[in-house]
């Protein structure tokens, strides 16, 4: 057995923390110590209660929310029907074009440079080959016409067509017993999906929407899209996808929502 | 209504038994945080443009915060309701205290109350508008789990989704089943208000009365041969 070079994940910041940084302040981190700590988080506390606002990030309250949320993840992994196939619709009821949403507002779209563009793969595969936009377009495609539904509540019917994600994870030596599939974007923005979800006959990575290539606003080249996943699961612009067994988190899930958010 | 005889051999209990008055007050404070919390949810894609919720009467920080919280007392819920469904058959509470509903007692009671004449002298016995209200609150919050179900999984209970027509259809439906819960919610509080025995009652247990009918069924059916067995 030949030992494999350690890779470091897309995932984990390029650079490490600026040891200048803590040299700098080495006379101001050594004055800490846990009197002076208890004695500021007790002023602290006395802070808080005179305005009536949270000082801290995460108060006990929201540390209990978060486990019951990590719960729900569980409860709704369970629930999860592996084979159990969304309703599909007319393509008279799709709607042209999509709806457009992100965390910022169209006008400040960048939009990505395809004929540039390269999706990087990473952790528990074996065949890590980048991919061009033209070489996804070579694979076999699946459409589907499935409801969009958002967590804010609102939905619409939408067509999209590219590589199911189980064939294209197999095509690339993807471990599938591991937990997560891992998505990055060209917007910064990132998001995750449990295996069980992105090995669903109804997940795709999406490269064309009511017969046309993806345009800019819609994820082009490639995004995905799963029939099971409230739509902030669906990240566009995708630039690297990591199989990993360590939870990744997501842009709106580390502020709060719920990870699993499966529908 | 035939008033129940007295029993010189029944064992006597109190109006609302323990379980149930633990069971009343969990789901009071649960229902205001789902309903609160979903006020929060509802303000982020409002089904209605004249209607947001001000923040005062919501909870939870943002849209997360209050499916949160959302999805944090459902499960309390949850376990409350099969508690709640389980006691109220098995002792039956439900039958004893919901049935019979007849039309004219009901058209007799609402004249009644229209004239302000409100009877609360009996507090172990619901009027016919009792109840009719008690019981359709009960609809409307099998209605409301069933609506919720379908807007937390429209697909893996995508079965269940015709209902309510669509995911959208499902919205509306638990939008108004809140509405109808609140209003029951309303009118529940201030008649507890009107006639604050019955506050009292559901906090220490209210008056002493013939313990044979929330006993268990099975205890029930061995004294069915007695001639006044059970009032419902």
């Amino acid at each position: 057995m030949t030992a494999r070079k350690p890779q470091t994940s897309l995932f984990r910041p390029q650079k490490l923390a600026d040891q200048s940084l803590l040299a700098a302040n080495k006379a101001l981190v050594e004055t800490i110590n846990r009197r002076n700590v208890l004695r500021g988080t007790l002023s602290l506390g006395a802070i808080s209660m005179l305005t009536g606002c949270s000082v801290t990030e995460q108060t006990p309250v929201q540390g209990f929310l978060k486990t019951v949320s990590q719960w729900n993840d569980r409860a709704q992994a369970a629930l999860f029907r592996p084979n159990h196939l969304a309703p599909t619709y007319a393509p008279s009821q799709v709607i042209k074009p999509a709806r457009f949403n992100a965390f910022y507002d169209i006008t400040e779209l960048e939009p990505v440079d395809v004929p540039n563009w390269k999706l990087e793969l990473a952790g528990l595969i074996s065949d890590k080959r980048t991919w061009t936009a033209q070489q996804l377009l070579t694979l076999p495609e699946q459409e589907m016409i499935i409801r969009h539904i958002c967590v804010e509540g609102w939905d619409y019917i939408g067509q999209w067509s590219g590589v199911n994600l189980r064939y294209f994870l197999e095509r690339i030596g993807a471990d599938l017993t591991a937990k997560f599939v891992s998505f990055k974007c060209a917007d910064t923005y990132y998001s995750s999906i449990d295996m069980a979800s992105a090995l669903h006959p109804q997940t795709i990575l999406a490269t064309k929407y009511a017969g046309e290539l993806l345009t800019a606003p819609f994820g082009a080249p490639v995004r995905l899209r799963t029939a099971v996943k409230l739509g902030f699961k669906n990240p566009k612009w995708i630039t690297a996808i990591e199989v990993t067994n360590t939870y990744p988190g997501g842009y709106f899930e580390d502020q709060g929502f719920n990870w699993f958010s499966g529908i | 209504m035939e008033p129940m005889a007295p029993k010189p051999s029944a064992k006597k209990r109190q109006l609302h038994p323990f379980p149930l008055r633990v069971m009343h007050w969990v789901n009071a404070v649960f229902m205001i945080i789902m309903i609160m919390s979903g006020w929060q949810i509802y303000n982020d894609e409002v089904l209605f443009g004249w209607l947001h919720f001000p923040s005062w009467m919501t909870m939870g920080a943002g849209p997360q915060g209050g499916l949160l919280w959302h999805f944090f007392a459902m499960w309390i819920l949850v376990i409350n309701g099969i508690a709640y469904t389980g006691y109220g058959l098995r002792t039956r509470r439900f039958r004893r205290m919901l049935f019979p509903i007849r039309i004219a007692d009901v058209i007799a009671e609402v004249r009644n109350a229209l004239q302000l004449k409100l009877h609360h002298d009996d507090l172990t016995q619901y009027n016919p508008v009792q109840k009719l209200l008690y019981l359709g609150v009960l609809v409307v919050i099998v209605i409301q789990i069933l609506s919720g179900l379908v807007i937390w999984k429209p697909i893996q209970f995508s079965e269940l989704t015709f209902l309510f027509y669509n995911f959208q259809g499902a919205r509306l439906a638990h939008f108004f089943c809140m509405v109808a819960i609140v209003g029951f919610l309303v009118i529940h509080v201030v008649l507890a208000l009107l006639v604050p025995e019955t506050l009292k009652a559901m906090w220490t247990g209210g008056p002493m009365v013939d313990g044979e009918t929330d006993r268990p069924m099975a205890a029930a059916q061995a004294n069915r041969s007695k001639p006044q067995a059970d009032g419902g």
